[in-house]
């Protein structure tokens, strides 16, 4: 009998412990087919699994301008569902009327920034200390985590939320930014005019395709090499670069953030999907249309020590594209937007 | 204790099950192929970028900014013509200080091995049959109107042009193509890199060298002048990178 005992206690050795503890819906994201089809899956930190009640719990606190120090303004003022997540103004006022110096980046696809680099300038590591920033930023909210946690903490809803959430009773800075990155992520746009297309769902006018091969082709546009092509469906390769905009800098973008001269004036290469509602452009904001955009790369480039070599004919300006390459360039551009994603109702606040 | 002998030996199978496996078999091999890099001897890292202070065959000053660069395809190659090939594929990326080393998961037998070799770039095959997320993440491809497929490498930075300006260089590698007839016209330029007779006796890690300022040399003396960018296009550059390339590659020591 005593046999029978050991050979018991060690199966049961050899099996995980069981501990009662609270676990919220599971509720991975959905990888379009596309993402699914060339790229590498999404980034999802294992401390911060994507829940039905982290999402919609940061859902909540997104349109909540409880984060803000007066109760004024929300992480959707600045980036509006209708923009794409981004902001119509050239640089976004907080809630004492001061205004930053960078346009506000759209929020798309963000769990596909495989190097977790967020900002313009690449400041900050992770989706979730992404969020710390704004909640405390005299330009932006302008509020202390003691104070938002305080008044969330006393929400006659919210402790139940972090509850359900995370099984937290106390809710700390930590738990709400994991709750408005898991809202984030699961904002994805993929249903473009242009991701219907590769999909074989649509067809493409004759101008958008040339367009595309404007996109493509190195001694035209050339924008392959920093914004990706048909088989990399976000539209940019996330790294930082200096497109010409200036022959000085007056903001060093990932020069300050690094401290190495070779990177000042640059700034992340922004998705080019849903161009349509992002205007102004560039991180300063400073092209308030498509067109103007367009003509910076074909005749507006500035040298400067740090301009990236894909910059080609700087000392002509640019790329030159005839007035038919630019109209069908913008063309094709505009059919990476994409109407159901910033008309979905789960990313907006009903 | 005749009926008690199974059930013992159940309990130890049971207990050794619960412990992690620890053979070594010394008849296999893990090779690891470390991507080294140099300018004419001066030792190359992303710490050396961003500043001017090469200078080509040709004598133009230069700086490098970005490098990156696929192998595939690594087999060794025994005299009776047995072939491995080892799976899988690496982009060095030397900007990012990424992919410098390079483990396959496939194990090689021991032995004497009389070639060992791997590709630069992607032979036709992989190059055109196969879809890489981390490539296409990366948008390493090449457009569809040169082919399609991958690039083999890019190699970007500045150099002292004829006029004294700083200009950017975009020295990218992918098979060479002929757009100007009414079908697209190629010709290989992936390249075998033949590190010579290596006898294997443990797991090995094999130290490759690139010495960038081949790329510009031998047999072709390099014009940044001329040839800066928009080389993708370009049957011609194509070509002469593949012939420039075959002096870039080579051994610098197996240890073991």
């Amino acid at each position: 009998m005593s046999y029978y005992m050991l050979l018991f206690f060690i199966c049961v050795s050899c099996s995980n412990e069981s501990v009662d503890t609270y676990v919220p819906t599971s509720s991975p994201l959905q990888i379009p087919q596309l993402f699914q089809d060339n790229i590498l899956d999404p980034v999802v930190p294992i401390n911060n699994p994507q829940t039905v009640e982290g999402i919609a719990l940061g859902k909540k606190l997104f349109f909540d301008p409880i984060l803000s120090a007066d109760n004024t303004q929300a992480c959707a003022d600045c980036h509006a569902p209708g923009n794409a997540f981004s902001d119509t103004d050239r640089f976004s006022d907080g809630i004492d009327g001061f205004f930053g110096k960078r346009n506000t980046m759209p929020l798309f696809n963000l769990a596909w920034n495989y190097d977790e680099k967020f900002f313009w300038d690449g400041r900050v590591f992770s989706l979730e200390h992404q969020a710390f920033q704004p909640v405390t930023d005299p330009l932006e909210m302008h509020n202390t985590w003691e104070q938002v946690e305080q008044k969330l903490q006393q929400h006659s809803e919210y402790p139940k939320l972090f509850e359900q959430a995370f099984g937290a009773s106390t809710i700390d800075s930590t738990l709400i930014t994991k709750a408005i990155a898991q809202f984030e992520r699961i904002l994805i746009s993929s249903n473009s005019k242009f991701d219907k297309y590769l999909l074989n769902e649509t067809t493409l006018t004759p101008q958008e395709l040339n367009g595309f091969n404007v996109f493509m082709d190195e001694t035209k546009g050339d924008c392959f090499h920093c914004h990706g092509s048909d088989k990399n469906p976000l539209w940019t390769d996330n790294i930082f670069h200096n497109n010409g905009l200036d022959a000085t800098f007056a903001d060093l973008g990932l020069g300050k953030v690094t401290g190495d001269p070779a990177d000042n004036g640059k700034f992340k290469t922004p998705s080019l999907r849903n161009l349509a509602f992002t205007a102004p452009y560039m991180h300063d904001g400073r092209f308030t249309t498509l067109d103007e955009v367009i003509d910076h790369y074909s005749e507006g480039l500035q040298n400067s020590p740090t301009i990236d070599p894909l910059m080609k004919k700087v000392a002509q300006g640019g790329v030159q594209l005839s007035a038919q390459d630019k109209a069908d360039l913008k063309a094709f551009l505009l059919a990476l937007s994409d109407d159901e994603f910033i008309n979905n109702p789960a990313f907006s606040n009903q | 204790m005749r009926n008690r002998l199974p059930i013992l030996v159940f309990s130890i199978i049971t207990l050794l099950s619960c412990g992690s496996d620890n053979d070594d078999n010394v008849s296999q091999a893990n090779v690891t192929f470390n991507f080294n890099h140099n300018w004419d001897g001066s030792v190359v890292t992303n710490a050396n970028f961003n500043t001017v202070q090469y200078t080509n065959a040709n004598g133009e000053e230069l700086s490098i900014t970005k490098l990156r660069y696929l192998i595939s395809s690594i087999t060794f190659q025994k005299s009776d013509g047995e072939i491995i090939v080892l799976d899988g594929y690496n982009l060095v990326d030397v900007t990012n200080n990424a992919n410098l080393s390079f483990t396959p998961t496939t194990t090689i037998p021991t032995g004497t091995f009389s070639k060992v070799l791997f590709t630069f770039g992607f032979n036709n095959d992989a190059n055109y049959n196969g879809n890489y997320p981390d490539l296409n993440a990366a948008s390493w491809n090449v457009p569809a109107m040169l082919g399609g497929g991958y690039h083999f490498m890019q190699l970007e930075g500045k150099f002292i042009d004829n006029a004294t300006t700083e200009t950017g260089y975009a020295y990218h590698a992918i098979r060479a193509v002929d757009t100007t007839g009414a079908t697209l016209s190629f010709e290989d330029t992936f390249f075998e890199v033949d590190l010579g007779e290596v006898t294997i006796t443990n797991n090995a890690t094999f130290e490759i060298n690139m010495n960038i300022a081949e790329w510009f040399k031998n047999p072709n003396t390099w014009d940044l002048n001329v040839l800066n960018n928009m080389l993708m296009p370009n049957f011609n550059a194509q070509v002469m990178m593949f012939e420039n390339g075959q002096n870039v590659f080579s051994l610098n020591a197996v240890n073991q």
